[in-house]
């Protein structure tokens, strides 16, 4: 009883942090701006929903592009290839057999050939027997032939973190493991329509990509998302909350947990900068730098376990370029150094609360 | 590396040979038909559509095997006759391992054998003894526990799922339809013997006298489950039972199984490992990784493969073509044996079989049981998006692996109805029981959160634990109240 209601608990506050549509407004009014005519096209929808709109343009602008993976057919088991394989055929929309190494090593392969290669793997906690083939095959592609051949083609899509009842191995959230290698990029979007535009983007970066997927947010994040084909810049970070006294970089489902933190600091009259990473290699340090510049302190949060996470490779390199700038440590709000519990979950989360302690003692350092 | 020739012989023989050789060719390309309708993109496109369509013409057999591709013209020995290399006269080239004969015309190794590797059974649909099996009587005791144990699985499946739909617990999985492969390899074994299972295996756990409680404690992370609440529902695990914890990636527990037989094996131990494995993990690189350790390290292990037709949703076609699972165990040099695994006496005497190989002989078994998953994947899964009502019925009805087991022990005269429904009644009390005790225990104590990450906490352990502690007195209200702190 007890964990249904903390679960309705966390969705509750998700929710109300969507219906500010902070991500939207920001992002929305600059995207509808520049695509005035569109404007009425844009729609209601969930992050599931804008991953699968950006899957069937990617699927009809480029012939191609193919789309493959375990239970992908069906629409997969969370729903977000829903309706290709029925649209573009099962020649390019197709289920592979149980392997991930398989996967990720045929991606390369139709890549190196030309192609655009979405590969999905069903959650982020077993892209690992893949590891081989993303750290030493693709990453290495284009280096080691002296840029005979790439497979900037490949993306490869992972549901990652946490989702309230998934335990050790649906929960994960292991971003850092990937910007520890030197040609791939790993992009991690807020929002459905992030998400839309930056997968988008992904698809059609000469490079591979991983991309993470929020799945706590495939359902519960709703925005009006353009209808049309539009893409995101990659390693662009984006102030989403002006402020003056903090900076706060995240990514992903954290930011709605740091945008809740960044409002009830308001009321204690501290102003916060938030800023949404989205691609985390490689990344955005001016953006990030010039905000620490104007605030002079940096907190940083993700899901991860805080231990060779990727805050801490921003860290030092704030650390490094502002050093003089800092009035505070840099604060990490993070994941426990445990593997991810079920039971324990709430206990392991970077929460609000923990993320608004720490804005108040970083400024009050 | 030293190549030689016999050159001794005729002419004639190399004809003869020929001839031979030429007619099964000839055979061969003008009727294959796994070739034509594998490869030709029509008819697999077809296959493909169907099965999202949840069609059920493909599927119309309601058999998830596609058995037209194998049909067919010679036996297979034919070919094997053409490439034994007994004949001292042939020539034949000295290669590390053992010779190799030569044969001077080109022929590609067929993809598979022109007839389907048939399936041991001793017990048809409706229960009865096939006439002329070499059935061996097992004790009235024996088949009255085996058949108790596959009804208490079944009631474990409907009552927890049950639980699962009233939001009591946050997951589950049955292993509905495949309550003959848990419990009949389950009793085949020994206490001794090891388990490493995937996740639908709790009926050989079940087997080994894991209780109820124990099963709802696990399911409902409370402090008396061992896994001290940090796994999902049904990631059980004993060690006082033999039976490693389950672990949700797929097919890492197959090398791990060598592992721990090859540990069997130099201890000297009249025990093997047995390890459980579904269709879908027979792709994973660890599952062939595992197969050619045990045969390499000659490690006393059984790799059970449930062939339960589907991987979630994706078919048994569209995850190997080869003739099932059972066909990769000659590849990697290990014994191989098909079973139907909704047969509780077959799969009985099967593992019985495996297990005085494996440990007589020290060698590793495959074993691929054909049965059914006729429940949805787990909890989370809906199957009717992607497989043919008709097919999962035909498999809970006439394929039904509990009924089929119950009519043969009833016709021994070893149980009634009344027997049956004393059992059903008695079993669903104490799994309410089991239930309601397991959801009133406390969850286990919040420093399980931070034990067992490694022997002894490092010191940043420390440090977090006691900043979560000072969290929580400042937010108290953040955290579930039904964690003893
Ligand atoms: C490495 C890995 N990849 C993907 C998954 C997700 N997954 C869980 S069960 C499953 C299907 C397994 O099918 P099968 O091996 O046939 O076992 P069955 O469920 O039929 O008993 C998949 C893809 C996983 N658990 N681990
Ligand atoms: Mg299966």
């Amino acid at each position: 009883m007890a964990s249904c209601l903390r679960r309705y608990g966390r969705r509750l506050s998700v929710s109300i942090c969507e219906k500010r549509e902070l991500s939207t407004a920001c992002e929305g009014q600059i995207i509808l701006q520049q695509h005035q005519q569109l404007q009425q096209t844009a729609k209601s929808m969930n992050l599931c929903s804008a991953i699968n709109q950006a899957l069937h343009l990617a699927l009809e602008t480029d012939p191609r592009s193919y789309v493959f993976g375990e239970d992908v057919s069906f629409g997969g088991v969370f729903r977000c290839t829903t309706g290709l394989t029925e649209r573009f055929g099962k020649n390019r929309v197709f289920n592979t057999p149980l392997c991930e190494q398989g996967i990720v090593g045929f991606g390369i392969g139709l890549a190196a050939m030309g192609n655009r290669a979405i590969a999905e793997i069903q959650f982020a906690d077993y892209i690992y027997p893949a590891f081989d083939q993303i750290v030493n095959e693709a990453a290495k592609f284009r280096y080691r032939s002296g840029n005979q051949y790439d497979c900037g083609g490949l993306t490869i899509r992972a549901p990652y973190g946490a989702v309230g009842h998934g335990g050790h191995y649906h929960s994960q959230s292991p971003e850092a493991f990937f910007c520890h290698v030197p040609g791939i990029k790993v992009v991690i979007p807020r929002s459905p329509l992030q998400a839309k535009g930056l997968l988008l983007s992904c698809i059609r970066d000469p490079n591979p990509v991983v991309f993470f997927e929020p799945k706590w947010l495939y359902r519960l994040a709703v925005e009006e998302v353009p209808e049309h084909d539009y893409m995101l810049p990659l390693s662009e970070a984006e102030v989403i909350r002006e402020g003056s006294d903090i900076t706060l970089v995240g990514w992903g489902a954290q930011l709605s947990v740091m945008e809740q933190a960044c409002t009830d600091a308001e009321k204690d009259g501290i102003s916060c900068e938030l800023i949404d990473l989205k691609t985390l290699i490689p990344w955005d340090r001016e953006t990030v730098e010039a905000s620490v510049r104007k605030t002079g302190r940096l907190l940083i949060s993700h899901e991860a376990p805080v231990t060779g996470g990727f805050g801490a490779e921003i860290s030092a390199s704030i650390v490094e370029r502002c050093f003089l700038r800092l009035e505070a440590p840099i604060a990490r709000v993070c994941g426990l150094d445990t593997p991810f519990p079920l039971v324990f979950e709430p206990f392991y989360m970077p929460t609000k609360n923990k993320i608004l302690d720490a804005i108040k003692s970083t400024v009050n350092y | 590396m030293a190549i030689w020739f016999t050159r001794s012989r005729s002419i004639a023989y190399y004809l003869k040979r020929k001839m031979s050789f030429m007619g099964i060719l000839n055979q061969h390309s003008c009727t294959n038909p796994y070739f034509e309708s594998i490869c030709s993109s029509s008819s697999s496109s077809s296959r493909i559509t169907d099965a999202e369509n949840s069609s059920i013409s493909c599927h119309s057999s309601a058999f998830p095997f596609s058995v037209h591709r194998f049909e067919s013209t010679k036996a297979a020995g034919q070919l094997d006759q053409l490439y034994s290399s007994d004949d001292e006269s042939s020539q034949s080239l000295d290669f590390p391992g053992g010779k190799v004969a030569y044969i001077s015309e080109m022929r590609f190794i067929s993809e598979s054998n022109q007839k389907r590797i048939p399936c041991y059974r001793l017990l048809n649909d409706n229960g009865e003894l096939i006439n002329g099996s070499d059935f061996h009587q097992v004790t009235e005791e024996l088949a009255v526990k085996m058949y108790s144990k596959m009804v208490t699985l079944q009631q474990m499946d409907t009552i927890f799922y049950e639980a699962q739909r009233q939001g009591r617990i946050s997951f589950y999985l049955t292993s509905v339809g495949e309550e003959a492969a848990n419990i009949a390899s389950a009793a085949a074994l020994g206490a001794d013997d090891v388990v490493l299972p995937q996740y639908r295996e709790p009926g050989v756990l079940l087997w080994r006298g894991f209780t109820l409680e124990e099963f709802a404690n696990q399911c409902f992370g409370n402090k008396a489950d061992y896994g001290k609440g940090r796994q999902m529902p049904i990631h059980y695990g004993s060690k006082k039972l033999n039976y490693f914890t389950v672990s949700s990636p797929i097919a890492t527990q197959l090398p791990q199984a060598v592992g721990a037989a090859y540990s069997l094996k130099m201890d000297k131990k009249d025990a093997c490992a047995v390890t459980y494995i579904g269709d879908g993990g027979t792709s994973e690189g660890d599952f062939h990784a595992a197969l050619n350790f045990a045969a390499v390290m000659e490690a006393p292990v059984i790799f059970i493969c449930r062939n339960n037709g589907w991987a979630i949703s994706t078919h048994i076609s569209e995850q190997f073509r080869s003739d099932g699972v059972v066909v990769k165990g000659q590849a990697y040099g290990i014994q191989s044996i098909r079973v139907d695994g909704n047969d509780a006496l077959a799969v009985y005497r099967t593992i019985r079989a495996a297990r005085e190989i494996a440990i007589s002989e020290q060698k590793p078994i495959l074993v691929e049981a054909l049965t059914y998953r006729v429940g949805h994947h787990s909890t989370s899964d809906d199957s009717t998006k992607y497989r043919p009502v008709d097919e999962i019925e035909y498999w809970k009805m006439a394929r039904n692996p509990v009924n089929r087991f119950r009519k043969w022990v009833e016709r021994n005269g070893w149980w009634s109805d009344k027997e049956e429904s004393e059992l059903r009644s008695s079993i669903r009390k104490q799994l309410l029981q089991a239930i309601q005790a397991a959801e009133k225990t406390q969850k286990p104590e919040l420093g399980n959160l931070f034990s067992d990450v490694y022997d002894h906490p490092p010191l940043n352990l420390q440090e977090q634990e006691k900043q979560l502690r000072e969290t929580i007195n400042r937010h108290s209200q953040d955290f579930p109240s039904d964690v003893p702190m």
